[in-house]
């Protein structure tokens, strides 16, 4: 399978501290990635240097060949690498059903005086954009809560409305930083299963995680983060059996790493 | 609100303003409520750009700053360069905006104080700068400035020459309300469009709307923007009307004064800032009679208010919009 996004050599310094140092793997297309690692290990920072929203000291990113790295945020995003955020980041006070209409932004033909005048074209770009809002929310279940203030929802309906909002932007690879976090064991399993469901469809999608058993079930392959180092690379039975994963983790519990 | 309510709640606004206050004044004689009401139809116009930046999530108390500006500008043209007062208007309104887009680059990154602190020091600047540059005449200010003159397009005179009126007084009402009711339709439209929900996305989460796409330094600029033409247009109009134009014409209590305004209105409101002008000026003017103990009523009774009412005075006549 072609690689769709390829990550080379990335490194970040913050002062002193390397907080990503000489990264590379790829992202083959259709698949589930995950990035672990204990907590400092670099992943966010890896996120955000893939996201456009740091600057990398050296190395670069590429999306189907092409150069995505040092860009401003929102031209990454145009360019189809969306990031969902590690906290609950949604616009709270807008309903549903509007977080998700804003979110296909990006799709827009029309040009900001097009809506201030109400074009032909601003018409049917909003036309669009609610039909495909109300789409990604029925899959995402979300259907009944359109109406809905964001701020209102559950914690798990929460996370589900910002992979919505990534969804709305047509991306070419999503990447979710701990989309488990602080869910219980079903909201985990039922996010699992949408995420799954999500690449059926054709996505692309790199996530951050913390929670090993989630990541051990949803991912195709994991690449390992320690100190800011690539320490492993391979599949969820492959990792599992890593002597450097083991220790990176040791003192933590087994089960930390899904043993 | 039904399609029906909206027609008819605007035609009611537009027979009470275009109609019925020249009827009331003329019937009573209370010549000197034009004055009154112009300044709030302006006051108005400079507070809806302040309301604006704050849909951004900006806490704007600069407004006095494009103010003065915009007044000083109006001001040169007609009097150094013989323009007629009516093109200085846009022209006014244009040259603020371009300003604001040169301050609002480096300072619309910051947030919260930060930001509110710069653009208070703004005013400052402005009217220090008014002090110092020859241009502006330093503190004796510009005076003696030529009411407008006739406009014509076409041959065809849509306003007379406010020197030739009996009442101008009358006539700058008209004019400053009609800019007003311009001013708040396409405020009403920029935030009912999809430039609105834009607006809200960077007022709830800049990050976010970045990562969906949104150009977020350019969408700020460009409301940013919009909000000093405003300031710059009022301002003009001021000096038109006061015939002169000060250093101390518009200073930080008006800056300042202008974002009351829109508190008070409710900034979830289109038209806050509109009521917050028209109640904050005649209170302001009512508490007079209490003579030293003025402010003193005046900040209290804001203080009051802003705790019983956190949305603003519109909050009680309309329900709290969904999104
Ligand atoms: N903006 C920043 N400035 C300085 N240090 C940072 C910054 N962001 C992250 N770091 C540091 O980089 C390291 C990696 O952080 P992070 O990427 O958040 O790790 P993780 O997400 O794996 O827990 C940490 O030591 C953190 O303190
Ligand atoms: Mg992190």
């Amino acid at each position: 399978m072609a690689d769709m996004l390829e990550v080379s050599g990335l490194t970040k310094r913050f002062g002193g501290l390397v907080a990503v140092n000489n990264v590379s793997f790829s992202v083959r297309e259709k698949e589930i990635l995950s990035v672990i690692g204990p907590n400092g290990a670099g992943k966010s920072t890896l996120f955000k240097l893939i996201a456009s929203f740091l600057r990398p000291t050296s190395g670069e990113v590429r999306l189907k060949g092409e150069r995505i790295s040092n860009l401003a945020p929102h031209i990454a995003a145009r360019k189809g690498v969306v990031r969902t955020f590690q906290e609950t980041t949604i616009f709270k006070n807008m309903s549903v059903r509007d977080n998700v209409i804003i979110a296909h932004h990006l799709r827009s033909k029309a040009s900001l005086v097009g809506f201030f005048l109400g074009t032909g074209t601003a018409k049917a770009d909003e036309a669009a954009f609610g039909q495909s809002a109300d789409e990604i929310l029925a899959l995402l279940g979300l259907a009944s809560l359109a109406g809905e203030t964001a701020h209102n929802l559950p914690h798990g309906h929460l996370r589900a409305l910002g992979i919505a909002i990534g969804l709305a932007t047509n991306p070419s690879i999503l990447l979710l930083d701990e989309p488990f976090a602080g869910m219980n064991h079903d909201e985990t399993m039922r996010m699992v299963a949408m995420v799954r469901r999500l690449r059926d469809l054709g996505l692309t999608i790199l996530l951050v995680e913390h929670d090993m058993p989630a990541v051990m079930k949803i991912s195709d392959r994991i690449v390992v983060l320690n100190f800011g180092q690539k320490i492993a690379e391979g599949t969820p039975p492959e990792i599992q059996a890593n002597e450097k994963v083991i220790e990176a983790y040791l003192g933590s519990e087994d089960e930390a790493i899904g043993l | 609100m039904m399609l029906s309510v909206k027609i008819a709640s605007v035609a009611v606004f537009l027979a009470i303003v275009f109609i019925a206050v020249p009827v009331l004044i003329a019937a009573s004689g209370r010549t000197d409520l034009y004055y009154t009401l112009t300044s709030v139809a302006l006051l108005s116009i400079a507070s809806a750009g302040v309301w604006l930046t704050f849909y951004i999530g900006r806490i704007n108390i600069g407004q006095g700053a494009y103010a003065l500006m915009g007044g000083y500008v109006s001001a040169i043209l007609v009097m150094n360069h013989g323009w007629s007062f009516w093109p200085t208007l846009p022209v006014a309104g244009l040259f603020c905006a371009a300003a604001s887009v040169l301050i609002g680059l480096p300072i619309l990154r910051l947030r919260g104080v930060y930001f509110a602190m710069v653009t208070l020091t703004l005013t400052e600047v402005a009217r220090l700068l008014a002090l110092a540059l020859p241009i502006t005449n330093g503190a004796k200010g510009i005076v003696s400035i030529p009411l407008p003159g006739a406009l014509s397009v076409f041959g065809l005179t849509i306003i007379p020459d406010f020197a030739t009126l009996q009442n101008p007084r009358l006539a700058f009402y008209l004019l400053a309300v009609t800019l007003m009711v311009v001013c708040f339709a396409v405020m009403y439209r920029l935030v009912h469009s999809r430039i609105g929900k834009l607006c809200q996305s960077l007022q709830q989460n800049e990050e976010l709307a970045s990562s969906i796409g949104v150009n977020i330094a350019y969408l700020r600029v460009i409301a940013y923007a919009v909000s000093s033409f405003f300031g710059g247009v009022a301002g003009a109009i001021f000096a038109a009307i006061s015939q002169s134009i000060y250093p101390s014409s518009f200073t930080v209590t008006d800056s300042v004064n202008f974002m009351l305004n829109c508190f008070l209105g409710g900034l979830g409101y289109v038209f806050g800032p509109m009521l917050g002008t028209l109640v904050l000026y005649f209170g302001w003017d009512l508490l007079f009679q209490t003579g030293e103990f003025q402010l003193l009523i005046y900040s209290g009774l804001m203080i009051v208010l802003m705790l019983v009412l956190p949305n603003g005075l519109l909050s009680l006549a309309l329900p709290s919009r969904k999104s």
